[in-house]
């Protein structure tokens, strides 16, 4: 088996360790021109029959590609290679490129002996796929005459420079779309350190001993910053990443410090976006943002307190007006019950924002407003149809039906999960209020003007954001 | 200046010591003390006059002995220890009444001091996060304590519009906690476990009676008309107070909630009234800029401070002590590390 130092390295696939582990049978232990493991199962000497075949004893790595890499000599090419005969070439392709196979003395492509190469390919590397059938070239029984060496090393040159391009253009394309390379995830936990897996274990422990013996601290408005920051925002990051994969534009225009009012539209049934905005703003600036919620919020048993221990508060002005002037930052959501109830007929369509109290709200506080469009809060339960009668029976502002339910009788309840589309969060520019003086706050006009420009603000923002994304869910 | 003090409720723990610290003070010259009870406090130069406050003699008292300053501090919370709800009542308010109307002919009065509480503010879901003094006009409370002690106020205020010669201080006390002073909360800690409402979890916030005597004392002697807010610093979430006794929360929901108080008061177990039950729920939070800027006193205890106090004080048994449970924390810590050690290690064998 392998040297610890090359598994640290070396990235093994999943089948490739289940075999190893269940002792099925052996696979071929030579490289490919990429470096990838050869993945044909092996007849004997552990190489398989295209491996064997080529004389390939002395490309079967016994140390680490990187090692052999740096070890041979830019335009080395030993007659018989005992690891790894590389050309200048190979050795300066770099980690992309980690080949250990020499392009070998006879430059011509041994295409019927190749070909089958192409099909242990990894499907990205279709690229390089030709310079592998090149550099794969048997070569290296290595009594190669001069001569054939030099024409060998000629094109073995364009061969491998081809290859290095490709490689290039393909670790860069990995990287723009974030693939991850195959990764064992049994091997993985193993070699993760263990300083850090007991760092998190420690922090978990120290967690729940704060939380057994009340040795937390909350702020007035009941806020739990330890609960929160170290429990709930973990629980949701998964949602922020994986499930609607947020992405931000715009987000320097939150302020750093200071009093700042985000004013967001709202949408999607349920207040999620204003869970995944308040993540959000964490996320890139480190600040809780303090919501203001409905006064419903705070009667239901439990989503209550778990407002409240997140930061929310009511949603009257007292409260606001004492956060800004603290130098919190504080987020509201004015088109309330009737963007939440918004039909799909609707969507992005921004309602009223009631009397622009949150307006006076920063004109007192002299805070920045900062406008928010998030794009994607819509398609998550796109709400049908509003039972009105229902909903006045019991007490809600709306009772929705949405598009979710009609496919409960064939997948059960999981149908009510919410839909994964991709959304977009944009801070937009922050209006100041100072030019206009704390005394504004009771001027209608000014109230209802900036209400207006926060407004066409967010619209602006929302068109933008829908033009340009690609689709709802992608 | 000289100052001749009438206490009213001198029985209890909390006015008993606000006449001792009055008794250490050179300019208090006269003290005296009305209640039905024997005082529970030492008291030396306090003269103690066994009388009910609704009784006329009270007015005797104020005029021959040239009483200058009256604190009523005889408002009862606990109906239990009262002798029931409508005697607390009848003590909370009629007293408060006849108490009010011989100060009106009272000749010689210039500072009135009540004894209020922060139930006047009521819990409501829609309250503000903390209630600043001129907010207990919004939601009066309905029913309880609370309503006594919005009337007693209301009374009071009147008597100060009609005697515009005497300050009137108002001290809205949040819980008080401590070891000897026996409020309405602390019965939910004597119970094995604590009973909560499920899903609600109220803010709290406790004054220290030490706090408490000072305010009222400075109250007497000082010149600090108008409504104060009188809490340490800080909040607590009840169920931040149950892990810090160590206890086992009991949590109801809240359709049982009524019936579950009233059978502990009924087993006289702890003495919880259904307003105190909205309190359960939802909690409350009052600021005290007032009291720091303009009183000029700063309570030398947070709410965590009292609440430990208490706990230590009363020597509460506790379920899971803290120190156990770091001991835990500490053994499961190095547990763990030793078996991720141990595991890294066999991996790195088998390769």
């Amino acid at each position: 088996m392998m040297s610890s130092a090359e598994s640290q390295a070396e990235i093994i696939s999943l089948s490739e360790a289940r075999d190893a582990r269940s002792g099925a049978r052996p696979r071929c232990a030579a490289r490919t021109a990429t470096g990838q493991r050869c993945r044909n199962y092996a007849t004997e000497e552990g190489l398989c029959r295209v491996h064997n075949v080529q004389g390939a004893q002395d490309r079967v790595v016994a140390e680490a590609p990187p090692a052999a890499g740096s070890d041979a000599p830019p335009s080395d090419a030993p007659p018989s290679g005992s690891g790894v005969p590389s050309t200048g070439p190979d050795a300066t392709s770099g980690p992309s490129d980690p080949s250990p196979a020499s392009p070998g003395a006879k430059g011509a492509p041994d295409d019927p002996d190749t070909s089958t190469n192409e099909d242990q390919e990894p499907i990205g590397s279709a690229g390089s796929s030709t310079a592998e059938k090149d550099a794969e070239a048997p070569g290296p029984g290595g009594a190669a005459t001069a001569a054939d060496a030099a024409v060998g090393s000629a094109a073995a040159d364009a061969v491998a420079d081809l290859a290095q391009r490709a490689a290039t253009r393909l670790a860069a394309e990995a990287q723009r779309r974030g693939w991850q390379p195959p990764v064992d995830a049994f091997g993985a936990l193993g070699e993760v350190d263990a300083a850090a897996l007991t760092d998190g274990l420690t922090r978990a422990t120290g967690f729940l001993r704060r939380r057994l013996t009340g040795d937390y601290d909350i702020d007035a408005f009941g806020f739990d910053d330890d609960l929160t920051t170290n429990l709930l925002m973990p629980l949701v990051r998964p949602l922020h990443r994986y499930y609607w994969r947020v992405s931000s534009r715009g987000e320097h225009h939150l302020p750093a410090e200071g009093g700042a009012l985000v004013v967001a539209n709202h949408a999607g049934t349920l207040p999620a976006d204003a869970i995944i905005t308040r993540l959000d703003i964490f996320e890139h600036t480190g600040r809780h943002a303090r919501e203001l919620g409905a006064d419903l919020v705070f009667r239901t048993p439990v989503i209550g307190e778990l407002a409240r221990k997140t930061g929310a508060t009511l949603a009257s002005g007292d409260d606001a007006d004492r956060l800004l002037a603290a130098g919190e930052m504080v987020a509201v959501w004015p088109e309330g019950y009737k963007g939440l109830g918004k039909s799909w007929r609707d969507r992005y369509k921004l309602q009223r924002f009631g009397r622009g109290g949150f307006v006076s709200t920063a004109l007192r506080a002299q805070a920045p407003i900062v406008p928010t469009a998030i794009v994607g809060s819509e398609e998550i339960w796109p709400l049908v149809y509003d039972l009105r009668i229902v909903a006045k029976a019991l007490g809600l502002p709306y009772f929705p039906i949405v598009a979710q339910m009609f496919a409960v009788p064939v997948f059960g309840p999981l149908a009510l999960l919410p839909l994964p589309s991709k959304w977009i969060i944009e801070y937009g520019e922050p209006i100041d209020t100072t030019p206009y003086g704390p005394d504004a706050a009771d001027d209608p006009m000014v109230v209802f003007d900036l209400a207006d420009q926060v407004r066409e603000r967010i619209q602006d923002m929302l068109h933008r954001n829908l033009l340009g994304r690609r689709s709802i869910f992608l | 200046m000289t100052r001749r003090v009438l206490i009213t409720g001198v029985a209890g723990q909390l006015a008993g010591r606000v006449a001792r610290a009055l008794e250490e003070r050179d300019d208090v010259v006269e003290i005296v003390g009305i209640d039905v009870r024997d005082p529970q406090v030492d008291l030396h130069r306090t003269q103690f006059v066994r009388a009910d406050v609704r009784n006329p003699l009270v007015g005797r008292i104020l005029e021959v002995s040239r009483i200058d300053t009256v604190l009523h501090l005889s408002t009862s919370s606990t109906p239990g220890a009262a002798g029931g709800r409508a005697r607390m009542k009848e003590i909370n308010v009629i007293g408060a009444m006849q108490l009010l109307a011989a100060c009106q002919q009272a000749p010689d009065l210039r500072r009135f001091v009540l004894k209020s509480s922060t139930a006047v503010y009521g819990s409501e879901h829609t309250d503000p996060a903390s209630f600043r003094e001129d907010a207990a006009a919004r939601t009066p409370p309905k029913h309880g304590f609370g309503k006594d002690a919005s009337e007693v106020e209301g009374y009071v205020r009147a008597f100060g519009r009609r005697r515009k010669d005497v300050d009137v201080t108002i001290l809205r006390f949040a819980n008080l906690l401590g070891p000897r002073v026996d409020g309405a909360f602390q019965s939910l800690f004597t119970l094995p476990v604590v009973p909560t409402i499920l899903g609600f979890d109220p803010r709290l916030q406790f004054c220290h009676e030490e706090d408490a005597v000072a305010v009222l004392a400075e109250a007497a002697t000082g010149g600090h008309p108008g409504i104060f807010n009188v809490a340490g610093e800080g909040v607590l979430y009840l169920s931040q107070c149950v892990r810090l006794a160590g206890r086992v929360p009991a949590p109801v929901p809240l359709p049982f909630a009524a019936g579950v108080a009233s059978a502990l008061r009924r087993a006289r177990r702890a003495d919880i009234t259904s307003d105190q039950l909205r309190f359960l729920q939802y909690g409350r939070v009052v600021d005290t800029d007032r009291l720091r800027d303009v009183f000029g006193y700063t309570p030398r205890y947070s709410t965590r401070e009292v609440f430990e106090d208490f706990l230590r004080r009363r020597r509460l048994r506790q379920v899971a002590p803290s120190e156990e449970v770091t001991r835990w924390e500490q053994e499961l810590a190095s547990f763990l590390r030793r078996k991720g050690q141990e595991r890294f290690l066999a991996r790195e064998e088998g390769r």
